[in-house]
């Protein structure tokens, strides 16, 4: 199986601090991994590092067997973000922004992938709407469909659940499962909610103080450290074994 | 540079036009309130002219030259600015897009944004003062094309300052032109100026158009000497701003601050 991502002794400082701390990991294609942590743990800075937004202190990055910074442009065309904590322009209508963002990929027949992802997401009759206006759950299908706007093969999410109701966020996860399942794509994301880890990831990689503290499937995780599940783990880890 | 990413971004910010009315009132309600308010102030001195020169021809073209810088240089900042505020900056820089292309479509959308506003404004000026801009002839090419690169360059450069301050800085992208306005001679000639802030006034490309407009007005001719030296500073200034820029990007990527500008 492929590699799509290779991290090397990744490192980021701010004003002496690490915020992320020599951390090496690869992920392989075809899996949802989750980057695990709590708060501060440096889980979205290594995410912006791998995005290029945000500069390593040290450490080397390769994507696609690329080097990051000699290859941006080729390996940000065929990957994609989306993020609890940005959004879409408010003032646009959702096919104003779908087709802004088709034009910043290049994408070829624009107005038919719109659709065909509108289909996907069942966001078709939100195309004509002001995305300011739209609910929560809405949005977070219409972010989605701006992800895959490219046909990507890795798709960086950054807690893509966070602030939806249970119900979106059920509805997010089949949803982000569907599109692994029929867009083949490769999927690295963050969460906080460790049912949704444990139901969604293939592998987890947990990160403490800016370094990897673990590394394995859910199941291998709960039963190292002897767990129900991944919410205990969680804790165990991030308490350093106490519960 | 690829043509899609930069006619992408440009789209993005002319949708908003369409029924933002803020944006229109920027277009339109501004300069028309410029041209009233400088025509009748110029019509007013007009009766106590004394020189060879028409006030009405000095002030009004002076007013239409200023509002091009401006709108140029507010087309750089807001764009930028729009997508701060609408935090899509991240949503932005993670396609393919190169620093370049971003900063073009900003040009473009200032090249549409001043002959817009100059079209406006030229008509109106005709139909209430039959003051003619064409009067200037075709300086008013080199006039034109040094405004658009002087105020893409402090849009630039306003950005920059965004970018290594974050948004408190934002009220310089409105404010910003208004402290270069009384050294860069837009309605007086720079002999006017006390001496000491002569030579300041000459480090701005901007006041090479400014005395070119009246040396015209005077003589009708446009000397070489205001159209080099405009064009020299100007390469000048963008050269230094888009290294400054450069900076203050990569500045803002090493300390994160991309996702913090909102």
């Amino acid at each position: 199986m492929a590699t799509l991502i290779e991290v090397k002794n990744l490192t980021k400082q701010f004003c002496g601090a690490a915020a992320v701390n020599g951390i090496s990991f690869a992920i392989e294609e075809g899996k949802i991994t989750g980057l695990l942590g709590p708060n501060g743990a440096g889980k979205t800075t290594t995410i912006q590092m791998i995005l290029d937004l945000v500069t390593p202190t040290a450490g080397e990055i390769f994507i696609f067997g690329k080097d990051m910074r000699r290859h941006r442009e080729e390996i940000l065309q065929q990957l994609n973000f989306s993020s609890a904590y940005i959004t879409l322009p408010g003032n646009l209508t959702v096919h104003e922004n779908l087709s802004t963002f088709a034009r910043l990929y290049g994408v070829r027949d624009r107005k038919k992938r719109i659709i065909e992802l509108a289909e996907f997401f069942g966001i078709t009759d939100l195309l004509s709407k002001m995305t300011g206006s739209l609910s929560t759950g809405q949005l977070t299908r219409v972010n989605l469909a701006k992800s895959l706007l490219n046909s990507p093969k890795l798709l960086l999410l950054d807690e893509p659940t966070a602030s939806l109701d249970p119900d979106i966020a059920d509805r997010t996860r089949k949803l982000l499962r569907k599109i692994q399942r029929e867009q083949d794509v490769t999927i690295l994301y963050t969460s906080h909610n460790m049912e949704e880890v444990e139901e969604m990831c293939d592998r987890v990689i947990f990160i403490l103080k800016g370094k990897i503290t673990d590394d394995g499937s859910p199941q291998e995780l709960i039963a190292k450290y002897g767990r129900r599940d991944m919410n205990e783990v969680f804790l165990t880890l991030a308490r350093n074994g106490e519960v | 540079m690829k043509l899609h990413r930069i006619n992408g971004l440009l789209i993005r910010h002319l949708y908003l036009y369409r029924r933002s009315f803020p944006r229109l009132m920027d277009l339109f309600y501004w300069p028309v309130m410029d041209i009233l308010l400088w025509g009748f102030l110029s019509i007013y001195l007009e009766k106590f002219n004394l020189g060879a020169i028409s006030a009405l021809t000095v002030l009004l073209g002076a007013i239409i030259f200023w509002d091009l810088l401006n709108q140029s240089q507010k087309a750089v900042s807001i764009a930028f600015l729009e997508d701060v505020w609408e935090r899509n900056l991240l949503n932005i820089f993670v396609t393919p897009l190169r620093l370049s292309e971003f900063l073009m479509s900003t040009f473009l959308l200032g090249f549409v944004r001043i002959t817009i506003v100059s079209v406006i404004m030229a008509a109106l000026s005709f139909v209430f003062y039959r003051f003619n801009i064409f009067q200037f002839g075709f300086a008013i090419i080199p006039f034109a094309a040094n405004l658009l690169v002087f105020g893409w360059t402090l849009g630039i450069f306003t950005t920059g300052l965004i970018l290594r301050h974050g948004t408190a800085a934002q009220i310089l992208a409105f404010g910003f032109i208004l402290l270069i306005q009384p050294f860069t001679a837009v309605f007086y000639p720079v002999s006017s100026l006390p001496s000491f802030l002569q030579p300041i006034a000459y480090l701005f490309p901007s006041t090479y158009v400014f005395e070119g407009m009246r040396e015209v007005a005077r003589t009708g001719t446009l000397s070489q000497f205001n159209i080099v030296w405009g064009l020299v500073s100007n390469l000048a200034w963008a050269i230094a701003t888009l290294y400054y820029f450069n900076y203050c990007f990569a500045n803002a990527k090493k300390r994160a601050a991309l996702m913090r500008l909102d």
